[in-house]
């Protein structure tokens, strides 16, 4: 259900280069899914997800931060400092 | 709903009102942003009113009503109400499949001030298999109109039993959906439902057919027949167009209704059965009574349930709900990608008369998603009769014999499709003088503003003595 999606990529808390957004019409879960995956992405935030993509991502080892709403920056800058949690409205 | 903007959701009461509703309920401000979720949408979301207050409602449902050509966006730029289905992933990571209904909160002078979005949760239709949900909702019974949930309630009400019912209504109104469901809904649904029509047979052939016949009864006659009531063994037997059921069989009906049991054509053997009745018909038994074409007795019999199903226009609010419904299934059936209708488009629609009722609203969308090439349908996709003929009865018929009727009356008539008639000629004849002197007299353009041929607006003009 997604519309877009912002990839970025870090290093030890710091992100390295720009964020990249990939627009994604009509995307089926499925097809979002595929892209975690070629994108070799190792942390997933987002908003709602059903619980058999959330199993087949945790199964592909990825950690998905899920029931997460508010502003991506603020995400972002949580995740980096370790403090994001799943289930978080954040302030803003 | 009429409310001043400060008080539109503050007060503590109208809350605790929606939360007696056994529906989910947002109230949003025009910004799309929460103000109050009900109790019910609470459980359904996994997120509370206070949580979600001021959060983008798509924040807290993760819908996919964006994906279904942006309903709420319509309705703030409409103003009018709109349904959709579609579904929503909660708080537990569970797809709930969910009817959205966005009605517009305005204040007295139109001025929109918010939405109220209801969820239907419709996940026990879909998972009580593909039969129930095909009836209930895939074929069409559906209506928010107060007419239609008095129906609503009444089926549970008449599966319960075994008595004969009576369903009456126009054509096109969904008499045979409403048998069907009616079986589905008893206790004989695992057993067979045979609908059998008694205007389409002559008299021999359809009492071979109902009650069947013994080998050797007449020539041609090899083997046994069963007949349809004894098909309908243990379940229901539907008889549509019972007012052309011939005089002598309706001897034999009676006795069937009676006795429970009756002779196959040409058997000295009496054959019991267990078979529900259900009868329909869009004519006024009574009045076919009083002309001796139908026996009082039969009659009564079959009366004992009587369902009157309300023509279209009589159904508040369910024109607009039906085309949302319409257009997803045909959609879906034709691949196409409708998403909606111009505001000019949905008030031909709107406003239109129905005499073919809901069949005929679904003829009509089936013909305009044909036509349309985009993904919207405008009034030119619409056919040429409508876009000239905005056929809404005047108030003062509204209130005729119809407008007392309950859903449920032991002691009903018919509409009088006589005055109806009479109406519409007078309507028709209304029309075709205003547009006459629209056009300063000039008929070929009158036939064409009128989506007519000429010659069929010079038999009209003729036929209502306007030469």
């Amino acid at each position: 259900m997604a519309n877009e999606v912002i990839i970025v990529r870090a290093h030890k808390g710091q992100l390295i280069g720009e964020p990249r957004i990939i627009l994604l019409p009509g995307a089926t879960p499925e097809e979002i899914c595929a892209l975690i995956i070629k994108e070799d992405a190792s942390v997933v935030i987002c908003g709602g997800i059903e619980e058999v993509h959330y199993q087949y991502l945790t199964w592909k080892k990825v950690k998905v931060f899920d029931n997460i709403i508010g502003l991506h920056e603020q995400a972002l800058k949580l995740v980096l400092s370790d403090k994001l949690k799943i289930d978080t409205i954040l302030p803003g | 709903m009429t409310m001043g903007k400060s008080t539109i959701i503050r007060k503590a009461d109208l809350l605790h009102v929606l939360d007696g509703i056994p529906h989910g309920i947002a109230v949003l401000d025009k910004r799309q942003r929460v103000l109050g979720l009900n109790r019910f949408l609470g459980a359904l979301t996994g997120y509370n009113s206070e949580e979600a207050m001021g959060i983008y409602y798509d924040y807290i449902l993760r819908s996919n009503l964006r994906h279904k050509g942006n309903p709420l966006q319509s309705v703030i730029e409409t103003g009018e109400s709109t349904s959709v289905e579609g579904d929503i992933i909660n708080r537990r990571r569970q797809k709930i499949p969910i009817r959205f209904t966005i009605s517009p909160i305005k204040d007295s002078s139109g001025k929109l001030l918010g939405m109220v979005l209801t969820l239907e949760d419709i996940s026990i239709l879909q998972n009580l298999g593909k039969k129930i949900h095909d009836i209930s909702h895939v074929e069409g019974i559906i209506g928010h109109s107060s007419k239609m949930q008095e129906i609503f309630e009444l089926i549970p009400m008449i599966s319960q039993t075994d008595a004969s019912a009576l369903v009456t209504g126009e054509t096109g109104t969904g008499k045979d959906l409403l048998a069907s469901a009616v079986h589905q809904a008893s206790k004989r649904s695992r057993y067979p439902f045979i609908k059998v029509n008694c205007g389409a047979l002559p008299e021999s052939l359809l009492e071979s057919e109902l009650f069947g016949y013994a080998r050797g009864a007449f020539t041609g006659a090899n083997t046994d027949k069963p007949g349809m009531f004894r098909l309908a063994h243990g379940g229901t037997i539907y008889l549509t167009e019972i007012g052309d059921l011939p005089l002598p069989l309706q001897v034999k009906l009676l006795t069937v209704l009676d006795d429970k049991e009756f002779f196959p054509l040409g058997s000295s053997k009496k054959v019991k059965v267990d078979a529900r009745v259900i009868a329909s018909t869009n004519r006024d038994l009574k009045k076919f009574v009083r002309q001796d074409k139908f026996r009082e007795d039969l009659f009564f019999r079959l009366n004992v349930l009587r369902v009157h199903l309300p023509p279209l226009r009589k159904r508040d609010g369910d024109v607009r709900l039906l085309i949302d419904h319409f257009l997803d299934l045909l959609n879906s059936n034709l691949k196409k990608s409708v998403k909606g209708l111009d505001q000019k488009a949905l008030n031909i629609l709107l406003n239109y008369y129905y005499p073919g009722n809901v069949r005929e609203l679904r003829n009509i969308l089936e013909y305009a998603v044909t036509v349309c090439q985009g993904n919207t349908v405008r009034s030119e996709h619409l056919p040429k009769y409508m876009a000239s003929s905005i056929k809404k009865r005047p108030s003062s018929i509204d209130q005729g014999s119809e407008a007392d009727m309950g859903a449920l009356d032991n002691n009903p008539e018919c509409p009088d499709r006589a005055s109806e008639s009479i109406s519409w000629t007078s309507v028709e004849k209304k029309m075709i003088m205003d547009t006459l002197m629209k056009t300063g007299g000039k008929r070929g353009l009158a036939a064409e503003l009128l989506g007519w041929g000429r010659s069929t607006l010079w038999r009209k003009i003729k036929q209502h003595g306007l030469e």
